[in-house]
């Protein structure tokens, strides 16, 4: 995060740096040095030639990439047109997901991808964070440089292996165990319903996505901590507090809004999680009872789900749509978190 | 509130006042946090084990040569068809815009590019699945192993454009003021010089954007699915079979023997990227050893 | 001889109730010294520390050696000498802040109040609350002037009276008047000497029973160092206090006591070690060792 704003070349503009340059080499930064020669004025002009290209070159690649962003936002949208001018935002809140009869609704869909990542965000931000925590304070540095990694390594696993895993193996666990152990501890909420037919359900969704986030949210916090800076914490320590007491004084509100925005980056990859999610939470049709143990299903899961196979035109626009409304959220989530993040910085900056 | 006796400095000094309190709360939150390491470390393990030792059992010469239904080796070549192509379009665009950040970049572009490297690296890979099939695949109404290539190249290229960029901060300014001092072109320092030194970077960055991209399932059912992976497929105009689609699809079937398979297939691509992983780290290692020394 | 009768007057009696009477000295004739290097001092006063055969080490790296020292009450006792000679790990080593540090292992005995330091069933946390340190480097916590102070008495749980207690602690800290108006205001803002001083009222709001300061004017301007004096001799009463500075002349004007650490070549290694300890008078003035008498009179010259 303490990347300079400027190319080499605008910083070489500003005063200090053109007089060590200019020096040298008296026209604009790049050329040659004044030679004799026509041969030498053939290579001044193809050095210049060279460079007009690799600038070119170097600043269409840049607008490829910006625009690759805002074509894809651009065709999302205008593919999802005919959905949105046949449903408009009540498709936001309608159930109803039937495309026989060419009426389609993303209410399940929507409730399923919040419900699924916030408590994914809830249970995986905390542990992320405490993992962060450790890894900053608490690792010996040997400790540190191994479990570090495997923590990243975490991340690295292919959601279609983690999403096969889940469905095979967490959730009939999560079913014989966690879902049964949960509805009778805290039955009264309606989150937790009685479990179903099999483990696939919003609950094991929101696992695998949990252990999707943390990886993320770990190294970031654990990044943020290490830049905490050391005499400050000592001065908290001379103090006779505890080391939690430093952590909890000191360490997390100077990081807070870092740690928020690693949590909203994390929102975000849960968020737009298609496949593992769609291998463990069973496709539901409908939001039944509220319950975290029911199936359920996504707007990326759906789109992952139904795109291949959907024939007619307002189906596929539907799913445009749903693909629309997910662009939307992601983009919310991760500008945030940018913004969170730069302004961060400048307050750390301007402490300074 | 408790007020607490005043100090006697004689005392032994065991937990005086409420300081017996306060340790027990720090431990506990001591124990806590690494509790939440050892989760984290005990869930890597329990997926790898299980992986290993599932699909251990599915692996034999015949698995990775055969094509489906008893093996994957045309997911196999089919993956690592996409992947290339995909790096192909990635490495030289992700190292480009990384270019144009650190060297050329004016305020004024910068930030907008920097904003959308992030968004990019967090764009739900779905989302790019869709877009490409709306841009390559509906209007040629086939799928096709290239269309494949490029939506993995956008999902690689900000892994790629970051790296390197990091890799060319570190190159020091000192030596792009030597070479301009020296009357050499822009173009000829960036290309003799400082790309050179950032080589083990932008080496790692790509290391890191493939092991990411072979895992993605979500584009390529989309894009590429139609092959069934019967025998190996190069044509890069048609579906190819790969690695992440047949362990979808076989996971999705309800079929015990397909997930024999799909544990194979998944043992296969997991140890490819955990492999990759490794070495990216090895080479990072190494590269910061080189510029510190 | 006559001054450190002067100093401690006929009766150095000082009667503490809850020490053991071994601790307690009676002076009234010439001071007995155990030689001139070794620094081993008897005291009229109640030694608050008494280090013995220290030795510190950092992984293989030998950074003190052999410091044999008393460190008496409610006095000031400056620590000096040239760079790398181990004040800053003495210092450090006693309130138990190298700990954090790798390879950290002390060899010998430091002894406040008669209890080791470093004994296993220690709280170093308990330790750090009775002895306070100042950094040289001012690091206030990014938080308001009031709770920058109010922030260890909060989790000592002395919530009773915290206004009182943070206004105490910073006019003892000569900063009341200049910030009782911004109180909530970030500590940040504060210039360094400021900050300097509402680190010492931070030290101080949980009424330490020592306060170690490690160089706290080396990273300010003069007339903010000139604060941080005045400071000292308003402090010396309630609190021990020791202090490590490169500065001799402010050594000079503000401690009781000073120790001149330097290199001690002998073992091979030269490695820090204390050389002289004794009135602030003596060392200045005639100094028992050679190496003291060099590096003293070589600044002064």
């Amino acid at each position: 995060m303490k990347i300079e704003e400027r190319g080499y070349e605008s910083r070489l503009r500003s005063s200090t740096l053109r007089a060590v340059s200019t020096a040298a080499s008296p026209a604009a930064p790049g050329s040659v040095q004044p030679s004799r020669g026509r041969s030498a004025d053939r290579r001044r002009s193809l050095d210049r030639f060279g460079d007009g290209l690799l600038r070119t070159v170097c600043a269409a690649a840049a607008v490829t990439a910006v625009g690759i962003l805002v074509l894809s936002a651009y065709q999302i949208i205008d593919h999802a047109s005919p959905a949105i001018s046949k449903f408009g935002l009540g498709f936001l809140f309608s159930t109803e997901w039937l495309p026989n009869f060419g009426i389609f609704g993303a209410g399940t869909l929507l409730y399923g991808t919040l419900v699924s990542s916030f408590f994914a965000l809830l249970i995986g931000a905390p542990i992320a964070i405490a993992i962060g925590l450790y890894l900053s304070l608490l690792a010996p540095k040997g400790v540190r440089g191994v479990i570090s990694p495997m923590v990243e390594m975490l991340a690295a696993i292919p959601s279609v292996i983690l999403g096969f895993w889940g469905i095979l193996l967490l959730a009939p666990f999560v079913h014989k165990h966690v879902e049964p152990f949960l509805h009778d501890t805290l039955g009264f909420i309606p989150l937790f319903g009685p479990p179903q037919t099999t483990g696939a359900s919003i609950f094991t969704a929101s696992l695998i996505l949990t252990i999707m986030i943390i990886p993320i949210v770990a190294s970031i916090s654990r990044d943020l901590f290490l830049a905490v800076p050391r005499d400050v914490q000592d001065g908290a320590s001379a103090l006779g507090a505890t080391r939690w007491e430093v952590v909890r004084g000191i360490v997390l509100p100077t990081t807070s809004s870092g740690v928020i925005a690693a949590s909203l980056l994390g929102l975000g990859r849960a968020l737009g999680e298609a496949i593992a999610v769609a291998q463990v939470i069973g496709a539901g049709e409908a939001i039944k009872n509220h319950s975290l143990f029911e199936t359920g299903d996504t707007l990326a899961a759906r789109i992952a789900n139904q795109f291949p196979g959907a024939i007619t035109g307002m189906h596929k626009a539907s799913l445009y749509y749903c693909a629309a409304i997910l662009l939307v959220i992601g983009l919310a989530s991760n500008l945030c978190a940018q913004w969170i993040g730069r302004r961060f910085d400048y307050r750390r900056a301007a402490a300074r | 509130m408790n007020e607490q006796p005043a100090l006697d400095p004689a005392a032994p000094l065991t937990p005086t006042g409420n300081l017996r309190r306060r340790r027990a709360v720090s431990r506990v939150a001591e124990s806590g946090a690494t509790l939440a390491a050892a989760l984290a470390v005990g869930v890597l393990g329990i997926v790898v084990y299980s992986v290993l030792i599932h699909g251990a059992s599915a692996l034999s010469l015949d698995f990775l040569l055969e094509g489906a239904p008893n093996g994957i080796g045309p997911a196999l070549v089919g993956t690592a068809e996409i992947v290339a192509m995909a790096a192909v379009f990635a490495v030289p665009l992700g190292v480009l815009v990384a270019l144009y950040l650190v060297e050329f970049g004016s305020g004024r572009l910068a930030a907008p590019i920097r904003t959308t490297l992030d968004v990019m690296n967090g764009y739900p890979s779905i989302i790019v699945g869709v877009f490409i099939y709306i841009l390559i695949v509906e209007p040629t109404e086939s799928q096709s192993a290239i269309a494949a290539s490029v939506a993995l190249a956008i999902i690689m290229l900000p892994i790629v454009a970051r790296g390197t960029e990091e890799v060319l901060r570190l190159v020091p300014d000192s030596m792009r003021e030597a070479s301009d001092a020296l009357g050499v072109s822009r173009w000829r320092s960036v290309l003799t010089v400082i790309l050179p030194s950032a080589v083990g970077g932008i080496a790692t960055a790509s290391i890191l954007a493939i092991a990411r991209a072979a895992g993605e399932t979500a584009p390529l059912i989309l894009i590429s699915s139609n092959n069934p992976g019967i025998s190996v497929s190069l044509n890069p105009f048609e579906a190819v079979p790969n690695m992440p689609g047949t362990i979808y699809r076989l996971s999705e079937e309800a079929n015990p023997e397909g997930f024999a398979r799909a544990w194979g297939a998944g043992f296969v691509l997991l140890a490819f990227i955990m492999a990759a992983n490794v070495f990216a780290r090895i080479l990072l290692n190494r590269s910061r050893r080189k510029m510190a020394g | 001889m006559s001054s450190v009768e002067q100093q401690f007057g006929q009766a150095g009696f000082e009667a503490v109730p809850h020490v053991p009477p071994s601790r307690v000295r009676i002076q009234t004739g010439p001071l007995a010294e155990a030689g001139p290097s070794s620094g081993r001092r008897e005291l009229a006063v109640e030694a608050v520390f008494d280090v013995r055969e220290v030795s510190v080490h950092y992984g293989a790296k030998r950074a003190l050696q052999g410091v044999n020292m008393r460190i008496p009450r409610s006095r000031i006792t400056a620590l000096i000498g040239p760079s790398g000679c181990g004040k800053s790990t003495f210092i450090r080593s006693l309130n138990r802040m190298n700990d954090s540090v790798s390879g950290f292992k002390l060899d010998g005995e430091v002894l406040y109040h008669g209890h080791d330091l470093y004994a296993g069933n220690v709280d170093e946390v308990e330790v750090r609350r009775r002895i306070g340190m100042v950094f040289q480097k001012p690091n206030p916590f990014p938080k308001s002037i009031y709770d920058n102070v109010a922030w260890a008495p909060r989790n000592l749980g002395l919530r009773h009276g915290l206004d009182e207690r943070v206004e105490q602690a910073l006019r003892g800290a000569a900063l009341w008047d200049e910030v009782k108006d911004r109180l909530k205001a970030s500590a940040l803002g504060l210039s360094g000497g400021q900050q300097q001083r509402l680190c010492i009222a931070r030290a101080i709001a949980i009424e330490p029973d020592v306060l170690l300061l490690d160089e706290p004017a080396s990273a300010l301007d003069p007339i903010a160092t000139a604060s941080i004096e005045e400071l000292m001799h308003s402090l010396k009463g309630r609190f021990t206090i020791v202090i490590v500075t490169h500065n001799m002349q402010q050594a000079a004007r503000v401690a009781d006591e000073t120790a001149f650490f330097g290199l001690n070549a002998a073992g091979g290694e030269p490695v820090g070690t204390l050389i002289e300890h004794d009135h602030t008078e003596k060392i200045f003035g005639h100094p028992a060792d050679p190496r003291t008498r060099d590096y003293v009179s070589g600044r002064f010259g």
